[in-house]
């Protein structure tokens, strides 16, 4: 049993990050008809955000101290990061510690703003082509997103710690009544589920309550009619464009303490969360969500030892397969619209 | 001639001679000279020029025609090189029964691909190659050990059986893989004053196989069933109406590409014995993705060229670094020399990726039709001397 919640648990992070990807994918898909394969760089870029966070803010200049030497018997050279300079030590400290968590703040208008780059720059010109085409595109703009971070970051992994308050785990297994220790989780886990929790939330909020979401979705179910009661529907959707953008980006931001972001980090989500979207249905909002916590949670499963004992290697497999097998028995995914993406 | 039309005889005969020349051809610059790191005419290279040609050219059949976008082509390729060395591991190092083998075993399993994900279009079926490519990488690298040799890959060793031919050398060595006798691996050196020519014995294999693929490919484009494949691109709907049922064709056409991979995986293995699951990976499939279009999906040569134009990227223009640079521009004053090798660094050497990338995208944006296309318009900018040029596009094939 206590096997089971950790399971569970372990399934809700990845899940999280799934289901964030696939979310962002079915907005753009939704509003615009286009199938982003540059997504993935656009989660990448988040986690990047943080790595450029964290480097701004450690940034430093050498100060001679006196007092000390090196072993050349020279006065010792130390860096000392700008940040010392404005806030001192104490305040510096605690802000370099929180890098991730600040970046935030300068994720949210960056990838919006590269959204509507990407929005306005390339992707308007490809409404009207195949799907193919607009596949192709996005799939060379994810090259070129890639390989220029390579060419910045380098290719190695960067460590990009989590805040220390949030270092260690949690202890589910005392809450539960189980053995100490018998489920235990990082904290920084559970922030990111909550994070993305709060970010889902967020968004359907957002399509639900306000009037500028309700006109998205009346685009969403009918782009022509709307258009013609005098809406600027581009408009909106280059917005949610933005949005889309934002939510990867911040997807990225917070997984970066998980795993340390590398220029491909983008592309190993990308293939996962466009089964996710298909498995939930294409054009689905919450359909990308439930599929990306439900096949997050399986794929953890499929990882417990006594599953594997019993079928190897399904640990590595479990997303196609039932990828394939929803396909096949639900043509349209689990709560896919009609008609769509089905010429 | 052969069965074809005057205009692709003679695109046949040009790339016969292109394929039977290329030791030459790939070698314009003397050996040991300044400009002898363009050189592309030696064996490694040319045979991944022509391997990953019959790649492109079998992916053409099915992207080019049917437009059905598989992104897990990158299975059947590996499959096959698993077929292959598993021959030369069971039977002999005879290169002919492990590319017949090859083929059939990625035909196989390309059929079974094939009947699932072509019940779905579009980017569900994208979606759905996508999916078994991977589980088929996934289990390969990892469950069916025993079968491919897991992370080490599938390796020959002086134990196999090879039924029909020496477990080693007279000397102790592993075998190497020939046709009949005639090692893949040999060459004969011509040196011409101070060029050096390389006439590899595998690569005229391969190169005949290109041949002969390329002959099919220009039959299955002129075909009855060539033209039923461009209806399914054009209208599936309206031929579903006239009364045909596309999904024969499809799995038809999916089968034959799946069995062009699996010759270039065999002809893969057969120039260097062994076979890694990082073949079947998607990025792999990507990559022949990427060679098709840059190349021209739907043209007969674009894919031959796509492939031919990426792997010389991939090998020449990768080996250029900073130092080469600094040398080709030393001609400039200091501070422009710097400025200019630091604006274009980013794009080759290490960085061709990004290049790579960027005509990619100007080709999906611009060039529709790839690098074929580009070509045509360019001939056709400069042989435009009569005004009723413009032909009614309707009497076009719609492509």
């Amino acid at each position: 049993m206590d096997q089971f919640i950790l399971q569970i648990l372990n399934g809700l992070d990845k899940g999280s990050a799934y289901a964030l990807i696939a979310l962002g994918l079915t907005l753009i898909f939704g509003t615009l008809g286009v199938v982003n394969f540059a997504h993935g760089a656009l989660f990448m870029l988040g986690a990047f955000v943080a790595v450029t966070m964290s480097n701004l803010l450690t940034l430093s200049h050498k100060v001679v101290d006196n007092t000390r030497t090196d072993f050349l018997g020279n006065p010792l050279q130390i860096d000392v990061p700008y940040i010392y300079d404005f806030f001192g030590q104490v305040a510096g400290d605690t802000i370099i510690d929180w890098a991730v968590p600040i970046s935030i703040v300068f994720a949210i208008p960056i990838m919006v703003g590269i959204g509507f780059a990407m929005e306005r720059g390339l992707i308007k010109h490809f409404y009207k082509r195949p799907h193919a085409d607009q596949i192709l595109v996005t799939f060379g703009l994810a090259i070129v997103i890639q390989e220029i971070v390579k060419y910045f970051y380098g290719a190695n992994p960067i460590p990009t710690p989590a805040p220390e308050a949030f270092v260690g785990s949690f202890d589910f297994g005392v809450l539960l009544g189980f053995d100490p220790n018998a489920i235990i989780y990082p904290y920084w886990r559970l922030v990111y589920f909550f994070f993305s929790m709060l970010i889902i939330g967020a968004v359907f909020a957002f399509l639900q309550f306000t009037t500028f979401g309700m006109v998205v979705r009346a685009g969403m179910a009918d782009r022509e009619t709307v258009g013609i009661l005098g809406i600027d529907i581009d408009k909106r959707f280059t917005i949610m464009f933005g949005i889309a953008a934002a939510v990867a980006g911040l997807a990225g931001v917070m997984y970066a303490p998980i795993n340390s972001p590398n220029y491909h980090m983008g592309m190993d989500f990308l293939v996962l969360s466009f089964v996710v979207v298909v498995v939930g249905g294409m054009g689905s909002l919450p359909g990308a969500v439930a599929a990306g916590f439900m096949l997050g949670i399986l794929e953890s499963f499929a990882s417990m030892s006594a599953v594997i004992d019993l079928l190897p290697g399904i640990n590595q497999i479990i997303i196609y397969l039932v990828a394939i097998i929803i396909l096949l028995t639900r043509p349209r995914g689990l709560m896919g619209r009609k008609g769509v993406m089905e010429e | 001639m052969l069965g074809l039309e005057k205009k692709d005889f003679r695109l046949l005969l040009i790339v016969i001679g292109l394929t039977m020349f290329a030791p030459l051809i790939l070698n314009p610059f003397p050996e040991g000279s300044e400009m002898a790191q363009f050189n592309a005419g030696y064996p490694d290279l040319m045979q991944r020029f022509v391997i990953f040609g019959i790649f492109a050219i079998g992916f053409n059949i099915l992207f080019g025609l049917t437009g059905y976008l598989s992104f897990g082509h990158a299975a059947f390729l590996g499959a096959g090189s698993y077929g292959a060395v598993w021959m030369f591991k069971l039977l002999s190092m005879n290169v002919l029964p492990a590319i017949a083998i090859s083929v059939i075993i990625a035909g196989l399993f390309s059929l079974l691909i094939g009947y699932i994900s072509l019940r779905r279009s579009g980017i569900y079926f994208s979606i759905l190659t996508l999916a078994f490519a991977q589980m088929s990488f996934a289990l390969a690298y990892s469950v069916l050990t025993p079968i491919t040799g897991g992370e080490t890959g599938l390796q020959l060793a002086l134990d196999d059986p090879r039924i029909f031919g020496a477990s080693q050398t007279a000397t102790g060595n592993i075998p190497v893989p020939a046709l009949f006798g005639l090692e893949m691996r040999s060459s004969f050196e011509l040196e011409l004053g101070s060029w050096l020519f390389t006439f590899n014995t595998g690569y005229y294999l391969a190169a005949i196989f290109l041949i002969f693929a390329f002959y099919m490919s220009i039959r299955i484009f002129r075909s009855p069933f060539g033209m039923m494949l461009r209806a399914i691109k054009s209208n599936q709907t309206r031929m579903s109406y006239t009364g045909l049922n596309a999904r024969p064709y499809t799995l038809a056409a999916f089968v034959i590409s799946g069995m062009y991979a699996g010759l270039a995986g065999g002809l893969m293995a057969s120039m260097d014995p062994l076979a890694g699951a990082e073949r079947m990976q998607w990025t792999a499939s990507g990559e022949v993705v990427l060679m098709t279009i840059l190349g021209g999906a739907g043209t007969l040569i674009g894919p031959v060229l796509g492939a031919g134009m990426i792997k010389y990227f991939e090998n020449i223009f990768s080996k250029i670094n900073e130092t080469i640079l600094h040398s080709w521009f030393s001609f400039l004053p200091d501070g422009l020399e710097d400025f200019v090798v630091a604006m274009i660094y980013p794009f080759i050497g290490k960085g061709w990726h990004l290049t790579l990338g960027i005509v990619f995208m100007l080709v999906v944006i611009f060039l529709p039709g790839g690098l074929v296309q580009g070509g045509q318009k360019i001939a056709a900018f400069f042989s435009r001397k009569k005004p009723e040029d413009a032909k009614p596009n309707a009497t076009e094939p719609a492509e």
